[in-house]
């Protein structure tokens, strides 16, 4: 597909390449040769040209899958919604109740303070995450192919999987954690928020005792605040991006010949099944743990 | 030379994390079973509670595994050539 020599390294590295659309800088000395003469926006053709573009580069593939399959997201549920009747519910709507219902509940267990937003984002972000996810069970090599025909150009990258690219998975963390130091210091204030940061774990009233706690405390609660976010994109990350491999590592069987390709498709089939579990449990996760956050920025220490 | 010393880096990432998530999944499930032993009746509630314990272990050896893919399949290469 990429070049005629595909060496099982080319094939996973070209399936690990995101389709770049970024900056390259004047005087960059192109893959086939051309010098770029003044700073330009062009799709990568390899992936040294998309590392090249630095901090300027979008991954449109990511963007892209990641918006089309929130729009069908809020529009299925916008239109089902709409047409809820509760005489003869239909199908959908039933499944859609059962999904509101069950993530109502999951997130009554942990959050218990009154914030109207947090059960809808609990909804957008298990069922979003999970769609995205549900593209890796899609066979490595359909879509890809299928956009380099439409799109004519044979090099294009394509990676269809939003949550293997690092960038999707903590950009969402990033966001979440944004969410909790807005409600941090919303619900307890900007002092009380950095009294939480300075007086924990260990505090002892006295103010000259705490003079020395307070860096100790310090270094162990950003220690502690940080991690939250990065665990939970790097998680989400970590699981979908070795997934992935697998199948991109099953889909080099295919090229070894009928009685490995059988055990391929087998070993495909096997490993999609499992991962339809990984793929639940990694959005449920996602969701149980914002909603966890969620409910400890609004804990104000004053109720226990 | 320095390929083949990211094959070790990727292999000891990869085993170490194995090793601890199989213990971890070991006495996660002894301890599932236990409880649904003790109390048949709650045995969804726990079920549940297991799988999301699961999803929260399965974090650190996943990505151990995702980081090893990456050194095996995109650093080595890119080292040896």
């Amino acid at each position: 597909m990429a070049s005629e020599n595909l060496t099982p390294t080319a094939y996973i590295q070209h399936h690990l390449q995101n389709l770049a659309y970024g900056k390259l800088p004047a005087g960059y000395e192109r893959a086939d040769g051309t010098v770029v003469s003044q700073d330009m926006w062009t799709l990568a053709h390899t992936s040294k040209e998309a590392s090249d573009m630095g901090f300027w580069c979008l991954h449109l593939d990511t963007l892209g899958w990641g918006v089309v399959l929130g729009t069908i997201f809020s529009l299925f549920f916008w239109r089902t919604a709409k047409k809820a009747t509760a005489g003869q519910p239909t199908g959908v709507q039933s499944f859609i109740e059962l999904l509101v219902e069950f993530i109502d509940t999951t997130v009554k267990g942990t959050f218990h303070h009154a914030n109207k937003m947090v059960a809808p984002m609990g909804l957008t972000i298990f069922v979003w995450v999970f769609l995205m996810n549900l593209m890796d069970l899609v066979p490595v090599d359909w879509l890809p192919v299928a956009a380099a025909k439409i799109s004519g150009n044979d090099h294009l990258f394509f990676k269809v999987v939003p949550t293997t690219d690092p960038n999707a998975t903590l950009g969402m963390a990033f966001t979440v954690f944004a969410l909790m130091i807005f409600f941090s210091i919303q619900k307890k204030g900007a002092i009380g928020f950095l009294k939480e940061l300075t007086l924990h774990p260990f505090h002892s009233g006295k103010i000259y005792i705490d003079i020395f706690l307070i860096p100790i405390n310090f270094v162990l609660e950003t220690i502690a605040l940080v991690s939250k976010p990065v665990s939970l994109g790097l998680r989400l990350f970590g699981n979908m991006y070795a997934g992935e491999m697998i199948f991109i590592l099953i889909a080099i069987m295919f090229g070894a010949g009928a009685i490995l390709g059988i055990f391929a498709g087998a070993l495909q089939w096997g490993w999609a099944v499992f991962h339809i579990l990984v793929i639940t449990i990694q959005a449920f996760v996602f969701m149980v743990l914002t909603t966890v956050y969620m409910a400890m920025a609004h804990d104000t220490h004053e109720d226990h | 030379m320095s390929a083949s010393l990211v094959y070790f880096a990727a292999a000891f990432l990869i085993g170490l994390a194995a090793l601890g998530t199989g213990i971890g999944f070991a006495l996660l499930g002894g301890k599932l079973l236990e409880g649904a032993a003790r109390q048949p009746e709650q045995g969804p509630q726990l079920q549940t509670k297991m799988f999301l314990m699961a999803g929260l272990l399965d974090a650190v050896p996943m990505i151990g595994v995702g980081i090893g893919m990456y050194l095996i399949f995109v650093v080595a290469p890119g080292m040896a050539a």
